[in-house]
């Protein structure tokens, strides 16, 4: 059964129209790249499938029942996880306060519940370990940490409440090689334990080598659906500039 | 600690700085404002013979009551990333209401308590409506409710004090218990209350999120809007709490009541290490910014220096306060 099916996503901001009936979906398991130039729309389409953004049209189902009523809160608790492009993390609180925010583990005190820091702790630098991530101290504001750690913090939190769908907004950005060799065995791992994930990525030879579909975004339109086994990069890159001047990107992007 | 390797990268860290991260972590305070307090606390002694004294410390508690009621208010807005300007005035306008209520129509002490404090609720509620419903800014929202709910007190009080509340309300405010003064044990009760809902409750942990990083509550699930509306309506019941301890203590109610106290009440939360801008604050930590300004009116009264002086030393320290905090921030972001 389809785990995530996104069907005629329309979205204007103002006068401006970015997504027009874009639709694609995702299996357990399976990892489907989004791919497409700057201004594309890959960031707002995944925004509405986690409740950040309304759709004008269209139809978000998780599992077959449509989720399109439903608070971004509500879809976490569903099992639906995103990365966001900008990480979205409370820079002045410590690395256990971002995993557990909106969902604090409580213990009852006379009735009254209270955040239980020492399980939020414990099970935050647990997740850390995990994932293997370097970082200074769990207890220090995420803020005062560099670029690659705060991503370590943003992946730690999408997987902390076991997920069934991943979305990551360029989750490798700010890392260095290492690191993405690292976030690349970790969507493997997670496409083996069955979870669907999609990733956003600008690096071409990244989304070749992990997914197994990939589908491009152009102007806001679903242009190319592609089984990675069967394409390769100049396809890939042909269809996120959508046709003109494709032989020089596929070259810079071969040379690249 | 014997031997030290001097190729280690990072060195331990001092005395100051662990005893700073286990207080910041454990107590939620900032360990430069217990410095200034008993610092300044010293120097009153050295310059009062009247200053240590337990009915002097009670005095100084008395006297911070009100503004530490409202300064726990402002905690809560002000580390959401709010801003309530209308504290000093729903202050007025409550104690007011709460005296119409009880003089004017007799209703009993439970009745005429819950409508002051329920007037200072309502006057919140309708701050936090416009704000997450209108999307106008707090800054003017409240500005706007701090004239709005000074006129409604003139109105309702026809521009005179209401005299002579029932003898169970002003309990409340002169009342005596084991010596101790009812406002002082009101304040303290609901500053240990507060500061375990910020410091230790989902309630208190979102609040800081929302103003840390507003988006990022959001892709956490948290319903940010609903979230604030509550943040401004219990900022207006405290407010309404401050101007029942106010009436009942000068035995009426009075239109005028607590203009400027949302000055001392920022400046008391500033103090005690509340980003302005959100994402921090403690109402402990705006205890001791509270007994600050208290120690130092208190300090000031004895050495017997003109209220007018006293206004302008309130308004250097909450400049002096900001501009610390802007330069700790600044000096730990260069690290
Ligand atoms: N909140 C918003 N208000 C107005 N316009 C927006 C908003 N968010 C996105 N847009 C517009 O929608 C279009 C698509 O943006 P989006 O962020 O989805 O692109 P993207 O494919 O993620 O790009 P990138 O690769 O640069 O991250 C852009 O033209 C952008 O200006
Ligand atoms: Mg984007």
């Amino acid at each position: 059964m389809t785990l995530l099916n996104v069907t005629g996503i329309d979205k204007s901001f103002g006068p401006v129209h970015v997504l027009h009936g874009v639709g694609f979906t995702v299996d357990p398991g399976e990892v489907v790249g989004l791919v497409g130039d700057n201004g594309a729309g890959k960031s707002t389409l995944m925004k509405i499938v986690t409740g950040m953004y309304s759709a004008d049209a269209g139809d978000v189902a998780l599992e077959g029942n449509s989720i399109l009523g439903l608070t971004p809160g509500d879809r976490r608790a569903l099992g639906i996880e995103m990365i966001y492009q900008d990480l979205a993390l409370a820079r002045q609180q410590d690395v256990a306060a971002n995993i557990f925010l909106g969902r604090e583990p409580v213990r009852s005190v006379f009735g009254m519940k209270f955040v239980d820091r020492k399980a939020m702790k414990r099970e935050a630098q647990s997740m850390i370990d995990r994932l293997g991530a370097k970082l200074p101290a769990i207890n220090r504001p995420v803020g005062s940490f560099s670029g690659g750690q705060q991503q370590s913090v943003a992946i730690a939190r999408a997987l902390t409440f076991n997920p069934k769908v991943v979305i990551m907004d360029e989750p490798t950005a700010a890392l260095a090689v290492r690191e993405v060799q690292g976030v690349l065995d970790l969507i493997r791992q997670l496409r083996d334990e069955g979870i669907g994930v999609i990733l956003i990525s600008h690096r071409l030879n990244d989304v070749l080598s992990v997914t197994d579909r990939i589908v491009v975004l152009h102007h806001g339109r679903a242009a190319a659906n592609l089984t990675t086994a069967q394409t390769n990069m100049a396809e890939v890159v042909a269809a996120i500039v959508g046709g003109s001047d494709m032989a020089d990107a596929a070259a810079h992007e071969a040379r690249g | 600690m014997t031997s030290t390797d001097p190729r280690m990268s990072t060195p331990e860290p001092g005395l100051w700085a662990r005893v700073q991260a286990r207080s910041i972590e454990q107590l939620h305070i900032r360990l430069e404002s217990l410095v200034v307090l008993i610092g300044l606390a010293a120097l009153m002694a050295v310059l009062s013979p009247f200053f240590l004294s337990v009915s002097n410390f009670l005095n100084i508690l008395l006297a911070t009551s009100t503004i530490g009621v409202l300064a726990i208010a402002a905690t809560f807005v002000l580390s959401s990333g709010g801003l309530d300007l209308s504290l000093g005035s729903v202050l007025g306008l409550s104690g007011v209401v709460g005296a119409a209520v009880a003089v004017k129509l007799g209703a009993p002490m439970p009745i005429a308590v819950l409508a002051t404090v329920g007037a200072g609720a309502l006057a919140g509620l309708v701050n936090g409506l416009i704000i997450t419903r209108a999307y106008v800014p707090a800054f003017i929202v409240t500005l706007g409710m701090l004239g709005i709910a000074r006129g409604l007190a003139l109105v309702i009080s026809d521009g005179r004090v209401i005299y002579g509340l029932p003898n169970a309300m002003v309990y409340l405010g002169q009342g005596r218990p084991f010596g101790i003064p009812m406002p002082v044990i009101i304040f303290v009760v609901t500053a240990i209350i507060m500061h375990i809902v910020l410091a230790y409750t989902r309630y208190g942990r979102h609040t800081l999120a929302i103003g840390d990083n507003e988006n990022a509550a959001r892709t956490a699930g948290i319903n940010v809007d609903f979230h604030r509306l509550t943040l401004y309506t219990l900022s207006g019941g405290l407010a309404g709490l401050a101007g029942l301890l106010f009436a009942t203590r000068i035995n009426s109610g009075d239109p005028t009541a607590g203009i400027t106290y949302e000055l001392t009440a920022i400046t008391a939360a500033i103090i005690g290490g509340t980003n302005l801008f959100g994402g921090r604050g403690s109402i402990l930590g705006t205890m001791i910014g509270a007994l600050i300004m208290g120690v130092l009116q208190n300090g000031l009264n004895l050495l017997a220096v003109q209220s007018y002086y006293q206004q302008m030393a309130i308004g250097a320290v909450l400049i002096l306060a900001v501009f610390i905090d802007q330069f700790q921030v600044r000096k730990e972001s260069r690290v």
